[in-house]
């Protein structure tokens, strides 16, 4: 599965600069990125393409941050296949502690990230293939 | 375990013999402070024109109590004794909050000090065997002076590196194979946390033990110390008033620190009202040091809250025993009329392992209620990457502090390295009341 590199920081001037800072020294490339408000503090969650370094070198500067393993789904972008890829989540009982979604131009594909508790089971995997979705392996995030 | 001691026949002597030197030396050291200006307006008024006047050690409550404001009208030769040819040694305090206070020593005061302070460390263990870094501050503070004679009278390496500097600490550390710190725990506890970005490991140091002082701190963070380090740390207690370092100090069972009592007379007072409390009872501490010719300085109020107990350690001394420094009477903080004292918040969140060891009290107002924000850092190697992780760290340590201080806290989570660091006495409350 794809992994999401998280990192905790302050919510004032500076803290998000310097952890990209430390990413572009590394020559580490942002894929795709979202910042959870969280008042006093953010959640800066991330794909970057050599997660693993790019958590122990955070690490080793001091930061609060992990690497998670989440669920990513290409969905034809049209309308209605977010319902639909809900739905599907739905009738699971899957509950998508967090999500958040971004399009890829090229080729009209919408991605979806989603943080759940538990792995998906086989009938889940295999309703979100039936309705044209694909799930992502890591080296498909890494190669979008 | 074979216990080492310093000056065996006083560590080991009886009560009564410990009360035979007591009453010895006060009656010596009452008449080193009739020459004083200070006492020698003072004790005539209570009744001590000279030391026949103190025939029992219950004498000792007919000499009114001295305070720090004492200290500061006296500023600066009221209470020297001698002169200042016979003065080796002076020390003073910052003075940030006004006129400073200053303290003298002769030749016999601090050779008398020096061996309290040896005698404190061989009661740890400590022998000429053991690298010693000390890392308070040197100069007017007496606590980095104070040890560093202390450990070279027992024969121990001294490396007087002072405070701050953790990169340059910890490469000495590794380099010399230091066995002994002597350090503020706040401090010791930031080493920890910079030990990685060294590149150096624990198996590369050879530590075993810390004295850690200076600063109040609980038991949690000792343990947390402890582990940390895998190294005994034992608590030392000390104010430039009574000399400094050395006046209790731990031996190697680490429970209570012993205070010693040919050096000075200690009572547990009801701060309000001045009475004597029993043993076991929590109060302010009261000392008189009964060495000290060129500043000698009765029953001095020191503001710190303790409590004193008896009962032989298993390490043969029958000095008795000082708790734990549970606050100061002047760092009480009264929130919304509750009675809190810093180390409560501490014991919290050193229970907790989510968040980091380095913490701020932040006192506000809205309208007219007092609130109090404790500001904390996530430790960094628990971190799990979720959201509902960052809420349930708060969430505990509301429930917590509720629990154990009966007020409801504002927790604020901050990334690792976001509190300032303190390389002395750290800075754990900021009240900004009066500034709303």
């Amino acid at each position: 599965m794809p992994k999401l590199l998280s990192v905790f920081i302050d919510n004032r001037p500076g803290r998000l600069e310097s952890v990209t800072k430390i990413l572009t020294e590394q020559n580490i490339n942002i894929r795709a990125f979202t910042i959870q408000d969280r008042g006093d503090s953010g959640l800066m969650k991330m794909f970057v393409d050599k997660s693993e370094d790019a958590h122990l070198i955070l690490a080793d500067r001091g930061f609060a941050c992990a690497l998670k393993e989440v669920l990513v789904i290409s969905v034809p972008d049209k309308p209605g296949n977010l319902h639909r890829l809900t739905a599907i989540m739905t009738e699971n009982s899957v509950n998508i502690a967090d999500v958040f979604g971004f399009i890829l131009e090229p080729d009209q594909r919408g991605l979806c990230c989603m943080e759940i508790k538990e792995p998906i089971s086989k009938s889940v995997r295999e309703s979100l293939v039936e309705s044209g979705f694909t799930i992502l392996t890591d080296v498909d995030v890494n190669q979008l | 375990m074979e216990i080492n001691y310093w000056n065996k026949d006083v560590e080991t002597a009886s009560r009564e013999d410990i009360q035979a030197i007591q009453l010895s030396r006060l009656r010596e050291v009452v008449d080193f402070a009739l020459k004083t200006d200070h006492y020698k307006r003072l004790l005539p008024k209570a009744g001590i024109n000279s030391s026949s006047d103190i025939q029992t050690l219950d004498d000792l409550k007919k000499i009114p109590f001295t305070m720090k404001d004492d200290l500061r009208q006296n500023y600066p030769t009221g209470l020297l004794a001698l002169e200042f040819k016979d003065v080796v040694r002076m020390h003073s305090s910052s003075g940030t909050t006004g006129i400073p206070t200053v303290i003298y020593l002769s030749k016999d005061d601090l050779d008398s000090w020096t061996n309290l302070v040896a005698r404190s460390i061989v009661a740890t263990g400590g022998s000429s065997d053991d690298i010693f870094q000390n890392m308070m501050s040197y100069g007017l503070f007496t606590g980095g002076l104070g040890l560093h004679y202390g450990a070279e009278r027992v024969g121990m390496m001294v490396i007087p590196i002072g405070g701050g500097n953790t990169g340059k600490q910890i490469q000495m550390m590794k380099d010399f194979q230091t066995t002994s710190l002597h350090i503020t725990p706040s401090y010791l506890l930031h080493i920890h946390s910079k030990l990685a970005q060294s590149g150096v490991s624990l198996e590369e140091l050879n530590l075993k033990r810390a004295f850690i002082g200076a600063e109040p701190h609980s038991e949690e963070t000792r343990q947390k110390l402890e582990e940390l380090f895998g190294i005994k740390c034992f608590n030392s207690y000390g104010l430039s008033e009574m000399n400094g370092p050395g006046v209790a100090f731990e031996c190697e069972y680490r429970d209570g620190m012993h205070i010693w009592e040919d050096g000075f007379i200690p009572e547990i007072i009801d701060p309000e009202t001045g009475e004597v409390l029993p043993d076991g009872e929590l109060g302010e501490l009261v000392l008189t040091n009964l060495t000290r010719k060129a500043m000698p300085i009765l029953r001095y109020r020191t503001r710190d809250l303790a409590y004193l107990y008896d009962g032989v350690c298993r390490c043969g001394r029958q000095h008795r025993r000082l708790s734990r420094i549970k606050g100061r009477t002047d760092d009480m903080m009264i929130i919304n009329g509750v009675n809190v004292f810093p180390s409560q918040i501490e014991e919290v969140i050193m229970r907790i392992p989510e968040v980091g060891t380095n913490y701020q009290i932040y006192l506000t107002k809205k309208g007219a209620i007092d609130q109090l924000t404790v500001k904390v850092e996530l430790y960094s190697k628990i971190f799990s990457g979720e959201a509902s992780q960052l809420d349930q760290i708060k969430k505990r340590i509301k429930e917590e502090l509720r629990a154990s201080i009966f007020i409801h806290p504002q927790v604020q989570l901050h990334e690792p390295g976001y509190l300032p660091v303190f390389e002395g006495k750290a800075i754990r409350v900021v009240d900004q009341r009066d500034q709303m």
